[in-house]
């Protein structure tokens, strides 16, 4: 099958491109970028007004298969996913059971291939059943594709735990990725502590919980020198102790969400909506403005979506017994161009290294390119199409979005994955 | 009327508000503590539910007699006797309960927010009889009555908290009543059980009762629930007691017209000296009366002013 879009604004910072370009796609490759391609066969597929982009990944979902099908599977997260306008997903390992040997990488890549809509990329457990007591079979998920590490949902609380698993990781070149809390600190919290906490009447889950393990993990990563990529990261504190890292030259990076970025503490109101109740939660204003300037600034790597479906039942109740998470992936695009691309706070190019070009460097994926003789993994981006973001808008089989109400501007209408077309303007292939 | 459809949090209650509930509440005195037949028919017809999700003997028992004593229609619910004990959601049971046409929930929760999910699924008016650690709305206005029985007013007096602030929704919603009223709130506290942010409530924290005691109108002593010593807020009762407990030689620097107030149930000893909670100045019996006239008072506004 042969695509070929034409007219787009191209944009990859890998190959310096920034410009309206035709593309050719054959098969699994793209074969050709040029001002202007005529190709007979080529299915046509105007980009006039639109971007074109290597293939957006989110490293941070959450799809529930095996163990939790009622809030998602595999195949209802990879439409979500598609329409969403990613290529890739990396999935955290908190399955049923959980993900922490070959095997279970093994069943995750071979039934994303059935379900055929994006590359799903497992991230194997760092410590067997995620129970932070021993080491999981890391070199046998490393061999059946696992493109990661992370106890996400928990932080390893011993730390002599954590020091093994660096260790551990580190002959393999991947990433730990770390969920920071130090339980004894955030229990009981379902909500940030301070003001947010005492207006509602809970118990905080402070900042210090987050920070005190960062903290810890990059000295840890100092001594092991392995890879450490710090998840969802929520407050101000957290990524100056990120930056210094970096600083430093220590192989550090971090993450933030678009909660973390779009929302704060202060939209948590007397109506109790647990679609904003999460694991961390939200922060304070000021540390939602630390974190947008840090994704502007590139202190913060990637943007990732922490997409946590859960089921109406686990969502409508009392918020002190209401599941963590809110589900990502399909506003995740909308909502960096209607807060920050479309305003003109953030480049288009710095939009596809969060999105695209860094995630695959920290999973360790090939680099996806828009220039001949690399794989055709692609999204076309509208930004001028409205999304309305309502419960019937998502595909996935979870509706917990915090963002449900909200008018966005800018979203993915086509996605090609290897060639394959998952996305035909804006519906799901 | 007041400006609310529900009682859900002092917050939301307007100075006027709150004056119509202790007017109203001070027109039924007469019917509950002089009269033979304590009784009148202003919510006749009317039915309540009073849904007790966690135990509760004083809340519930005041809640029922001031049905009875509007002749409402009242039936109570417990966390033991009902569904919810039984996996079933808290939305499905108010729904079942919304589907046999009530008026009013009356409700206690063990959850902060409680009351705003019953909101959400009925249309009958909702009274928050306690939820979680956030609010404690009807205790605030029994509090405030007493407190305004002794004093003919409220505006301009010092009140001092004192106690487990932390998990307390009775210093929740008492607090920002009171600076509602125009009062002086200081909250004081072992650092452990110290509020997370006090100037939302408007208020000064600090950790010297005996700095402030002198100075002070009311001393409002909280319970201190015992369950919440377990994880080290605070090392033994008997520490607690010298530190924070109001004794006698406390009670004795306090101003001559001030006096003293707890929600119950009190441990004697612990956070309240037994001479003390039975002394001159104590208003704890007082504040279990007002309970019922107060309760009245909201039942009958959030019901009758419909008609």
């Amino acid at each position: 099958m042969a695509y070929l879009i034409k007219g787009a604004h191209v944009v990859d910072p890998q190959v310096g491109l920034d410009d309206v370009r035709d593309v050719l796609i054959e098969d699994k490759t793209i074969v050709s970028v040029e001002p202007s391609i005529e190709a007979a066969d080529a299915t046509v597929v105007d980009g006039t007004g639109k971007y074109l982009v290597p293939g957006l990944v989110d490293m941070h979902v959450h799809f529930r298969d095996p163990g939790f099908e009622y809030k998602e599977t595999i195949a209802s997260g990879s439409r979500a996913a598609a329409h969403g306008g990613f290529t890739d997903v990396a999935t955290m390992p908190n399955t049923e059971p959980v993900t922490d040997t070959g095997a279970e990488v093994r069943y995750q890549i071979d039934t994303a291939r059935r379900a055929g809509l994006v590359h799903v990329r497992p991230i194997g457990a760092l410590t067997r059943g995620e129970k932070g007591e021993s080491l999981a079979e890391i070199g046998d998920m490393v061999m059946e594709g696992a493109c990661a590490f992370s106890d996400d949902g928990h932080g390893v609380q011993s730390a002599g735990m954590m020091k093994t698993c660096m260790a551990y990781v580190s002959q393999f070149d991947r990433a730990v990725l770390a969920h920071c809390e130090v339980e004894s600190l955030s229990k009981n919290g379902v909500i940030n502590s301070g003001r947010a906490a005492t207006r509602l009447g809970m118990f905080g889950w402070p900042p210090l919980a987050e920070e005190l393990e960062i903290y810890r993990d990059i000295e840890l990563c100092r001594g092991t020198k392995c890879a450490l990529h710090i998840c969802h990261i929520s407050t101000a504190k957290g990524l100056e102790m990120v930056k210094a890292a970096k600083a430093e030259g220590l192989p550090v990076t971090c993450e933030v969400t678009p909660h973390h970025l779009f929302l704060c503490d202060d939209d948590i109101d007397e109506t109790y909506n647990t679609n904003l109740k999460m694991n961390p939660p939200l922060r304070k204003a000021s540390d939602a403005e630390a974190l947008r300037a840090g994704i502007l600034d590139g202190s913060i790597d990637c943007f990732v979506t922490d997409h946590a479906p859960h089921a109406k039942h686990e969502k409508d109740c009392e918020w002190e017994i209401a599941f963590f998470g809110t589900i990502g992936l399909e506003t995740s695009l909308p909502l960096m161009l209607t807060n920050l691309v479309n305003p003109g706070l953030m480049s288009w190019t710095r939009l596809v290294e969060v999105m695209a070009v860094n995630p695959r460097k920290v999973l360790r994926l090939d680099p996806v390119t828009i220039a001949a003789g690399s794989a055709a993994n692609l999204t076309l981006i509208d930004p001028t199409r409205t999304v309305e973001v309502t419960e019937s808008f998502f595909q996935g089989k979870s509706k917990n979005s915090a963002f449900l109400g909200m008018s966005l501007t800018g979203c993915a209408t086509d996605v090609f994955v290897s060639g394959k077309r998952t996305l035909i303007d804006g519906v799901v292939a | 009327m007041l400006s609310v459809k529900h009682l859900i949090d002092t917050y939301s209650l307007t100075a006027d508000d709150i004056t119509q509930i202790l007017d109203t509440a001070k027109s039924f005195d007469p019917i509950v503590n002089a009269r033979t037949i304590k009784k009148v028919p202003a919510l006749r017809g009317r039915t309540i539910v009073n849904l007790f999700l966690e135990p509760s003997t004083r809340t519930l028992k005041s809640f029922e007699l001031a049905e009875k004593r509007l002749s409402a229609d009242s039936i109570s619910m417990g966390g033991s006797t009902s569904s919810v004990v039984k996996g079933e959601s808290l939305a499905d049971t108010i729904q079942t309960i919304d589907a046999m046409n009530v008026d009013m929930f009356v409700v206690r929760a063990r959850l902060a927010g409680t009351p705003q999910v019953i909101t959400q699924n009925t249309d009958a008016i909702v009274i928050n009889g306690g939820d979680g650690k956030h609010q404690h709305p009807t205790q605030a206005m029994l509090d405030l009555y007493t407190i305004r029985e002794h004093f003919g007013h409220l505006d301009g007096l010092k009140v001092a908290i004192v106690g487990d602030l932390a998990h307390s929704r009775v210093c929740g919603s008492l607090a920002p009543a009171l600076k509602t009223m125009g009062a002086d709130v200081t909250l004081v506290a072992p650092p452990t059980f110290q509020v997370g942010d006090p100037t939302w409530f408007g208020c000064n924290q600090t950790n010297h009762l005996d700095d402030v005691i002198e100075d002070m109108d009311v001393v409002y002593m909280l319970r201190v629930q015992l369950e919440r010593m377990e994880g080290a807020a605070i090392p033994s009762r008997r520490e607690y007691n010298r530190l924070y407990g109001l004794s006698l030689e406390r009670e004795a620097r306090m101003k001559p017209n001030a006096i003293i107030c707890h929600p119950g149930p009190m441990n004697r000893g612990m956070e309240i000296d037994a001479e003390v909670a039975d002394c001159a100045r104590s208003r704890i019996l007082d504040q279990v009366n007002a309970g019922v006239l107060t309760r009245m008072a909201e039942m009958y506004l959030l019901l009758g002013g419909e008609e």
